[in-house]
């Protein structure tokens, strides 16, 4: 299922501003692929993301998908955001039925589909659990099921792990990988972390700043699953984070005041510091 | 239950501080309880109240429910009609009662119309209330599941709302608990108010405290056994419990 963006740039115009957040973005995915969209927070990541799934309207340019234009969210384009977004009401596997539910799948097929994405993502003997009960890697794994019960080829995740700690984020990002060569869905990933995007994607999209688009692109082809500290992955992970500090800065400059100086202060760190981290 | 034996004793019996009329022992008290049961006085006058309440609550549910979505449903509503029912729900549900028996007379639907009063305004504020303080990640991750219309409603804005609509419910009944009692003081042939009150006429201090404790009971009874455990299973449901 191949997803196209065209021309789409997006204003957010309000009372005290008029932030010209995308101009004039352009990328098509291809089918089965597993894209990471990267850029320092602010670029407008999110907001590509939200107008792909039809969460938000651009204010000029489409999105197609299999040639059909985008006009709002639906079950094709199911989404995974950085918080969990699961309903408090239900329990787990309720929560796991919930897409099925709203198609008007019989609760007996409901029930045994849910129960078969649970247990890709090592969670069935929570599915009676409520999920305050569960940790933050438990919601997201949740989550990850839910989504994958639309047997949608399309799966758009906005930082899903991003607000888990290290070894947390480490384990789902191979289970993540696992799942992608099982399913062969597209998937969309959005994240700011350069390391998280090289052991992901198949495709590694740099976005600029203000106003946002697309900066350039990295092919990555690595075996998989890749872990964190893979030799290979360093120089890619280098490169990027060369594209990437220009954006950086740019950012900070337009946030912070203007004494602000990337050189005084190193917000990335150099590579070599990262390439035994996770082994 | 001792002490105000003991308070009887020593300011009654003792000291003559006060009147055994004013002030009555609690001995007397439960012997009238007893005996306004066994004459099946007081049964009568709590089922009629009862089934006053009861009815009166369930259509001010329903129609704060109705007010409550058609407000959220329409802006330009939400922004003239919302001050008026804030305003209206301050008022006291039982200044409605000179208005109600204009409209229906002195009869049950004026006592009934001062019961729903209050409760509806309550109950619609707290659903609105409830529905625009949804977290709107709920209703984002429901609409790329597929969710929209009615479905949406049913199947999430509801559910999300019931901590704030079931608050909601319980400040309802409790609005209509009062207007209730005081509407039955004021205009009723049957009920536990009007029983209250002919003990008042009857200058039977036994009676009038009698009435009071069954209206207490009943009041701590619904209001923690009913509505608080409600509230607890959602509250434990949620992990609302986990400060
Ligand atoms: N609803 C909105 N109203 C106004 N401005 C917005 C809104 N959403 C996003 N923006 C602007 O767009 C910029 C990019 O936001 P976002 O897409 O969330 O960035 P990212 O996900 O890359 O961190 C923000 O800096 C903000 O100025
Ligand atoms: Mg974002």
């Amino acid at each position: 299922m191949s997803i196209k963006v065209e021309d789409v740039s997006k204003r957010f115009i309000t009372k005290h501003s008029d932030t010209e957040t995308l101009s004039r973005v352009n990328i098509e995915f291809k089918p089965g692929e597993f894209i990471c969209i990267l850029g320092p927070s602010g670029c407008g990541k999110s907001t590509l993301l939200n107008i792909i799934a039809g969460l938000e309207e651009a204010t000029s340019g489409r999105v197609t998908l299999n040639g059909k234009q985008v006009t709002g969210p639906g079950p094709d384009r199911v989404v995974m955001f950085q918080e969990a977004a699961l309903f408090p009401w239900l329990n787990v596997i309720d929560n796991v039925e919930f897409g099925m539910k709203m198609a008007g799948v019989a609760p007996a097929q409901r029930r045994e589909r849910a129960l078969k994405y649970l247990k890709m993502v090592h969670l069935t003997k929570f599915q009676h659990a409520f999920i305050h009960e569960l940790s933050g890697g438990m919601r997201q794994r949740v989550a990850l099921a839910r989504a994958l019960t639309f047997d949608s080829e399309v799966l758009l995740m906005d930082e899903p792990f991003a607000a888990l700690d290290s070894q947390t984020k480490m384990l789902l990002q191979i289970e993540l990988q696992q799942i992608w060569l099982e399913t062969k869905k597209t998937i969309l990933f959005v994240t700011h972390n350069v390391e998280e995007a090289t052991i992901l994607a198949d495709r590694v999209v740099v976005m600029s700043a203000n106003p946002g688009g697309i900066k350039k692109e990295f092919q990555i082809q690595v075996a998989r699953p890749r872990q964190p500290g893979n030799v290979d992955l360093a120089y890619l992970m280098n490169n990027i984070m060369q594209e990437l500090k220009t954006e950086v800065e740019k950012v900070a400059k337009a946030e912070y005041d203007n004494d602000w100086n990337i050189q005084k202060n190193p917000v990335l760190p150099s590579i070599n510091d990262n390439l035994g981290s996770g082994v | 239950m001792i002490i105000w034996e003991v308070a009887y004793e020593l300011g009654v019996e003792y000291l003559r501080l006060w009147k055994a009329y004013v002030f009555p022992s609690p001995i007397d008290v439960f012997k009238t309880l007893y005996s306004l049961f066994a004459d099946q006085t007081l049964v009568i006058a709590i089922l009629s109240s009862a089934k006053r309440i009861i009815l009166g609550y369930l259509v001010s549910v329903i129609l704060g429910l109705i007010i409550g979505l058609i407000i959220v449903k329409f802006k330009w509503l939400d922004e003239n009609a919302s001050p008026l029912i804030l305003g209206l729900q301050t008022l006291p549900s039982i200044c409605w009662l000179p208005f109600a028996i204009l409209w229906y007379g002195l009869n049950e639907s004026a006592i009934m119309f001062v019961i729903a009063i209050g409760s509806t305004f309550a109950v619609a504020i707290a659903l609105e209330a409830g529905i625009k303080n949804i977290n709107p990640l709920y209703i984002r991750a429901a609409r790329t599941m597929g969710a929209s219309g009615f479905k949406i409603y049913w199947n999430v804005i509801l559910p999300a709302s019931l901590p704030a609509i079931v608050s909601g419910l319980k400040q309802g009944w409790s609005f209509a608990w009062r207007a209730l009692m005081a509407g039955e003081m004021m205009s009723a042939t049957k009920g536990l108010g009007q029983v209250l009150m002919v003990g008042r006429d009857l200058a039977d201090i036994s009676q009038v405290m009698a009435v009071m404790i069954v209206i207490i009971v009943l009041g701590v009874v619904v209001d923690k056994l009913i509505f608080g455990q409600i509230e607890q299973n959602i509250r434990q449901r949620w992990g609302l419990d986990r400060a």
